[in-house]
């Protein structure tokens, strides 16, 4: 199965373990993720503010070079593109007069878009069209043992008519783990917000909060937290610096991207998984747990 | 038999001033454009530098080749009846009746001072002296501006991915003019970003060129030091004769 990737900038930086992992599980899986031609900024948070045109051309601009590969479906990893291009193909489709707008401020384009691709993430790809019974049979290190706190944040399930799951009970990332055979580890704030993009301005907040995301699934015995977004991952992994520095008892617990474990799992080169980029380093943990250095 | 002119000599002609030497009386077709709001009767076959000229300007600056390579003269304009303001060079657009316009001398933007060599090959040399990149809507205003044809928003947008090759593959024609910069809603200065990545990427990016090695080394053993010392020891006449020779058989552009 071919289907058209919208990678985003972070993942061809500081979440390239993102992208290297996701592409080797999903060729592992048999889906080829072909990269968008020309493809920009994904428009990056989506604007609420009902008359700010300029900040849908970007990601309706990415919804037309999809067009243009003749495709009508766009693949997403990182949990803010997916978002930012879901929710602006949904104004576009419900808003005739803007969607003409936005046409027109992009005149130059040989392709009118007029709202027929459709923005899928890699997990709703795993989910439906490969299934993850399907994953399961072709798992060749089970991750047993290893307990994983799934957690989706904000932009995988808000608002509602966005989100990928149910809102309030989400259970995509839980089936997904467990159909690589990890034990996945339930605690109240897989979807409580990670403080998104006041890490730039407010640290403190970032640190209270992911504090309390990161305590509370290890309070439940969590030993890994899972995500599919580079800035929650921000958040949660590179921000246990400063935690650890206001927070003298808080021990540290590694961060994956989902991919990393698929891949590992799948029983892939571990170089795929990029463990070396993350923070928070988890190769002890995976040692520990007999389930790397076995390919 | 009347003898061809050599391209050297077409461009020569080409370019010539024409503040100076055109016999009205020859002169068929006019316009009128509005060189900063004031209507000036120019010869229709002119280029918008050479207009001006001819209406009396004379330039001390947003001048420079002539030939369209210096990005020294950069114009912004709108064509009789139309709303959408346009950029060019004036060295290289013909003018059109009733064309307002204007000389743009400058762009005014910091460059910064880096040592290639201290600087990090990775993204971060981006944000570090041009973080306004990060502000890029995918307008694509840039690309519309530029003279050059560009895909200068494909080119930003490369920077943002950290793509150092496609940014300097797709800035290599940029001839700086800074129109990009000055439409671009966001305040990025484009073309400074641009000539980072490439320096960037000819240090650290691009494969060595075995054949400047070769040369390089060719020149330190002294292969070319004769070759050097006669040209040196050239008289004023003799090296300006050289020199003309030199353009009139190898055709530069």
């Amino acid at each position: 199965m071919k289907i058209s990737y919208f990678p985003g900038c972070t993942l061809k930086t500081m979440a390239k373990d993102f992208e290297d992992s996701a592409l080797a599980s999903a060729s592992c899986l048999g889906i080829e993720l072909v990269e968008l031609p020309r493809w920009n900024c994904c428009g990056t948070v989506y604007s609420l503010t009902s008359d700010d045109l300029i900040h849908q051309v970007a990601p309706i601009r990415n919804l037309i070079r999809v067009k243009e590969q003749e495709d009508n479906r766009v693949v997403t990893l990182c949990s803010m593109c997916y978002h930012t291009l879901k929710r602006a193909n949904k104004l576009v489709r419900e808003d005739r007069e803007k969607l003409d707008k936005l046409n027109n401020l992009m005149y130059r384009e040989d392709v009118k878009y007029d709202g027929e691709i459709e923005v899928l993430h890699l997990l709703e790809i795993l989910k439906n069209e490969v299934s993850f019974n399907q994953i399961a049979k072709k798992v060749k290190i089970p991750l047993k043992e290893l307990k994983v706190a799934p957690y989706y944040g904000c932009l995988l399930l808000r608002p509602p008519e966005i989100g990928l799951d149910d809102a309030e009970n989400p259970t995509i990332l839980k089936d997904f783990l467990e159909s690589i055979g990890a034990e996945v580890i339930d605690y109240p704030y897989q979807t409580e917000c990670c403080a998104s993009y006041h890490t730039v301005v407010n640290v403190d907040l970032v640190v209270e909060r992911a504090h309390d995301i990161l305590s509370s699934a290890i309070n439940q015995g969590a030993e890994a937290i899972v995500l599919s977004c580079p800035l929650c991952g921000f958040n949660l992994d590179n921000r246990q610096k400063e935690i650890k520095e206001k927070f003298s008892d808080f021990k540290g617990i590694p961060v994956f991207y989902f991919t990393q474990l698929l891949a590992l799992s799948l029983g892939l080169d571990e170089k795929v998984c990029g463990f070396e980029l993350n923070f928070v380093d988890p190769r002890h943990l995976l040692k520990s747990k007999h389930l790397t250095g076995r390919v | 038999m009347k003898k061809e002119k050599s391209i050297m000599e077409k461009i020569a002609e080409a370019n010539k001033t024409v503040t100076k030497g055109v016999d009205e009386k020859e002169v068929k077709h006019w316009v009128t454009i509005y060189i900063m709001g004031k209507p000036c009767r120019v010869p229709a076959a002119l280029t918008i530098m050479q207009a001006m000229e001819y209406a009396g300007y004379k330039f001390i600056r947003s001048c420079g080749c002539r030939a369209g390579f210096c990005g020294a003269c950069s114009t912004v304009y709108r064509e009789k009846g139309e709303y959408k303001l346009q950029t060019a060079m004036a060295c290289q657009t013909r003018v059109e009746d009733g064309m307002y316009l204007v000389q743009i001398p400058f762009a005014p933007a910091e460059k910064a001072i880096y040592d290639i060599n201290e600087e990090e090959y990775d993204i971060s040399v981006f944000f570090k002296y041009y973080p306004e990149v990060a502000r890029c809507v995918s307008c694509n205003t840039c690309t519309k501006s530029c003279p050059q044809d560009l895909e200068v928003m494909d080119y930003v947008q490369a920077a943002i991915k950290g793509d150092f090759a496609q940014v300097a593959e797709g800035s290599f024609e940029c001839i700086q003019c800074g129109l990009c910069a000055m439409r671009c809603p966001a305040d990025i200065v484009q073309y400074h970003l641009a000539q980072l990545a490439r320096r960037m990427y000819g240090r650290y990016g691009s494969l060595e060129e075995k054949n400047v090695k070769k040369r390089v080394e060719e020149i330190k053993k002294g292969k070319y030091d004769k070759e050097f010392d006669r040209v040196m020891s050239l008289g004023g006449t003799e090296f300006k004769n050289l020199y003309t020779e030199q353009q009139r058989t190898r055709e530069v552009y």
